[in-house]
């Protein structure tokens, strides 16, 4: 008896200490790395398009809309609800009136008025356009033809009516760091100084160095922030990283495919690793302008001429799932029943055959060094497509190049990596016949039945029979392989044991609504 | 004095003249521009956002109007505004400059401290254990790559020892400043090492000295008075080059240990292809070698009269 009232106390404690570690503590620092370069381009979120800058972004601003992680999709941000009309072009948004800027002064729909007029400033090129564009009137705005969105119309303070001009998921757009709310009176200092809407208030940034931020008082979700501090550090350099995470100075690490493996199989880093499926396609496009890539059999054939599996294995080293169509597994419109491109050799000699090129032909492919979508998979692919009689010249490229070829047409094909999301319909628009390449519409693809599917999807109402029509459009470019599919990103980040409530955002692993991530007190940061 | 002064500031117009051309040359050729390396991983930019960026950045205007447009505003001391952060390049230069000069500064403190003894100390006891160990030493250091070097320093210290932090800029203190200037220094440390041991070995065997020392001057007297003085000119000017060249080598330490310095905004701007700022940071770079070799160019006129009626 009494040992059993030992073992009742002892998991009590146990239990309690459990409670404990799941409370979220109050107080700390947060110390993320930055890990794409060495510096920031801006912090005037509105004019810079990198990812890197939106990290520190998603601490210091707030735009209408965010990602919801655990369910996987946008939800309102800065406003309480939504009602859309019976045609789904006028959504009359109910505005936060809790919301702060980091000066002090309530935000009302003015802001968004002025936030949204801004980036479409037809005298400066904000990133942020081309989301701004799906309300009545911005284009007009952009052209310089008028100064007002006709679409944005304040009813009061906090009542604010959109209109659209497509049938489109505002959310999708305006979820976007790029279209952050900020304020019109600090708009000489934004880059020096930032002002928003964020859990966290600017302090100081040493560029090339970090940013630190400390809690906002009056942010709009009680109780949070949790931490009081939150410090970026940019370490564009893995190997640094990887030292100074190991030395308990930074809690956050993004790691590549080399240290994934070495942190997978290590007994203790190994209890700190996120993974997400990211939406990012890598792929190798084809342009139908070389005459062999006009024929569906040969593109097909190059789907099973390379052992697609072997390369995320040996080379990605698993730090990637297998592609199985444009769309990635997180989207609404994926089809989770459709199988990948087997690797058939045999199978894709045949197709050659009877496209006409029973000796296999050659073409060039313009590549970058990227470790996970550039070269070194190129270099794997040559072997494997040499066994069907194709020959593969890589020709290497800066990624900033690979961009501008692409956009040009100056390529046979290209090996590289899109984003695919979380717009399913703006994904796919990529291969709709209308879209210019410079645009996005790499491979020319021009098929009347994608159209009429793409066509109909964009005037559907209903959300699931719109999901639906994405979804056959998505299959049939499967079928067409107008691109070679690899893979998805594997995003990964390795945490530290006194981290919480990281979220596995698949839209961009570092882009972490920091409100929600905490440090419990064995943090060695003050 | 005078003469030798304006004559090596009149060498340093026609110097930078060229530099300024090559870079301006050679930015307007290689392939790629900033408004597509938005695109990174993927993300796509809007092509009016693009063609909108280049007319704000004059990408589109004609090269000869551009080079004429960068000379004029070059002359009157404006770098540019940077096309990443909108910034002038000026600004951005004065923020990364300080924290590069220390960095400079620190690691060729370090390469003197300690490379210039070890070369003397060799020099004299040639063939002794503290020679062989010290240019053993010397030939390492030249061989091994910093970045390596970096690392290596990283993983002892911040690692496993856990005396220094591993990397980051902190307080701008001694306790983040050692580690990068270490693994900045210990090149120019080594090939210190190695030519103060060849020149005090040349000035040793010289006949100045056999007289000196057959006349029944002390040692010391000779080593100080006569061997090192002489030997000081080719120190020096392996001091000024190496001293010279920092900033330019320290983009590798730099962008290794998160030191916000003129290394990695160099780096940065070169990727980005932010023109500007890569102009900005090549010309503030060389002029600042071209300084310090002008100074060492009047340290020698100082040292040895001959130079300087030459």
């Amino acid at each position: 008896m009494r040992k059993l009232a030992w073992m009742a106390a002892a998991l009590a404690v146990l239990a309690l200490g459990q409670a404990q570690a799941q409370t979220p503590r109050k107080g700390g620092t947060i110390r993320f790395s930055a890990p794409y370069s060495a510096s920031l381009n801006s912090l005037d979120i509105h004019t810079t398009p990198r990812a890197q800058d939106d990290i520190v972004g998603k601490a210091l601003n707030r735009s209408l809309y965010s990602w919801d992680s655990a369910a996987g999709k946008v939800v309102l941000e800065l406003a309480k609800s939504v009602s859309v009309s019976a045609d789904g072009l006028v959504y009359t948004y109910k505005l936060r009136d809790d919301a702060y800027f980091h000066n002090g002064r309530k935000m009302t729909a003015d802001d968004i008025i002025w936030s949204y007029s801004r980036i479409l400033d037809s005298s400066r090129g904000f990133p942020g356009v081309r989301y701004i564009r799906i309300i009545k009137g911005a284009a007009e705005v952009e052209k310089g033809q008028t100064k007002e969105i006709s679409g944005l119309r304040k009813i009061d303070d906090f009542t604010l009516e959109m209109t659209l001009a497509d049938r489109v998921e505002p959310g999708y757009y305006l979820f976007n760091g790029t279209t952050a709310i900020l304020p019109k009176e600090e708009e000489s200092r934004l880059n020096s100084h930032p002002i928003g809407l964020g859990p966290f208030k600017f302090v100081e940034h040493i560029p090339g160095s970090r940013v630190v931020a400390e809690r906002w008082e009056k942010f709009y979700k009680p109780g949070k922030p949790y931490a009081d501090r939150f410090v970026l550090l940019m370490m564009p350099e893995a190997a640094a990283r990887d030292l100074a995470f190991r030395s308990k100075e930074i809690d956050t690490s993004i790691l590549g495919p080399a240290q994934y493996v070495v942190y997978r199989n290590d007994p203790e880093l190994s209890k700190g690793i996120l993974e997400v499926a990211e939406m990012f396609t890598r792929s190798m496009q084809f342009n139908p302008a070389y005459k062999p890539f006009s024929d569906k059999r040969v593109r097909q054939a190059i789907n099973y001429a390379v052992d697609t599996d072997l390369i995320i294995k040996r080379l990605v080293k698993d730090k990637a799932y297998r592609a199985t169509s444009w769309l990635p597994s997180a989207s609404p419109a994926f089809d989770k029943s459709i199988k990948p491109y087997p690797y058939d050799p045999e199978k894709a000699k045949k197709l050659l055959a009877e496209a006409g090129y029973p000796n296999g032909f050659e073409f060039e492919i313009t590549t970058s060094a990227n470790e996970s979508w550039g070269l070194p998979i190129v270099e794997a692919m040559i072997p494997m497509l040499a066994k069907v009689g194709i020959k593969m010249k890589p020709k290497m490229v800066e990624v900033t190049v690979l961009t501008e070829v692409a956009m040009k047409g100056e390529h046979q094909a290209f090996i590289g990596s899109s984003l695919t999301g979380p717009d399913s319909l703006a994904t796919l628009l990529c291969f709709y016949s209308k879209t210019p390449r410079t645009a996005c519409n790499y491979t020319g693809f021009n098929d009347p039945a994608f159209d009429k599917l793409i066509d109909e999807a964009g005037q559907a109402v209903d959300q699931a029979k719109r999901n639906d029509l994405l979804r056959q459009a998505n299959n049939l470019i499967f079928e067409a392989a107008p691109v070679w599919f690899f893979n998805y990103n594997k995003a990964v980040m390795a945490y530290q044991p006194w981290i919480h409530g990281l979220q596995a955002n698949p839209t961009e692993l570092t882009h972490q609504y920091v409100e929600d991530v905490w440090v419990d007190e064995r943090s060695p940061a003050k | 004095m005078l003469a030798v002064l304006l004559r090596r500031l009149l060498n340093i117009i026609p110097t930078v003249g060229a530099v300024i051309l090559v870079i301006f040359l050679l930015f307007s050729v290689i392939p790629g521009s900033f408004t597509s390396t938005g695109a990174e991983d993927g993300r796509m930019l809007d092509p009016q956002v693009m063609e909108r960026m280049r007319k704000e950045m004059g990408l589109d205007d004609p090269i000869l109007e551009r080079f004429g447009r960068y000379v004029g505003h070059t002359l009157v001391g404006d770098l540019g505004k940077s096309f990443r952060t909108r910034e002038p390049v000026t600004k951005l230069i004065g923020d990364r400059l300080w924290p590069s000069l220390k960095l400079a500064i620190a690691a060729m403190c370090f390469a003197i401290l300690v490379g210039v003894p070890l070369g003397f100390i060799a020099a004299l006891r040639p063939g002794s254990i503290v020679d062989s160990v010290s240019m053993v030493g010397a030939v390492s250091g030249l061989s091994l790559p910093q970045f390596w070097l970096g690392l290596m320093l990283m993983y002892l210290f911040g690692l496993l020892l856990g005396w220094l932090p591993s990397f980051g800029y902190g307080d701008g203190g001694p306790r983040y400043l050692i580690l990068p200037a270490l693994a900045l220094g210990f090149n120019p440390m080594a090939l210190l090492a190695r030519t103060t041991r060849a020149a005090v070995l040349d000035v040793l065997n010289a006949d100045f000295v056999r007289t000196a020392r057959s006349k029944g001057m002390a040692e010391t007297r000779v080593v100080t008075w006569h061997v090192m003085r002489n030997a000081l000119v080719l120190v020096i000017t392996t001091i000024g080059l190496q001293f010279g060249s920092l900033m330019g080598a320290a983009v590798v330490v730099e962008k290794l240990f998160s030191w916000p310095g003129l290394g990695s905004l160099l780096v940065d701007s070169v990727f980005q292809r932010d023109i500007p700022a890569v102009q900005g940071c090549i010309l503030v770079i060389v002029l600042f070698f071209l300084v310090i070799n002008t100074l060492v160019d009047l340290a020698y006129a100082v040292i040895d009269p001959r130079i300087r009626y030459a």
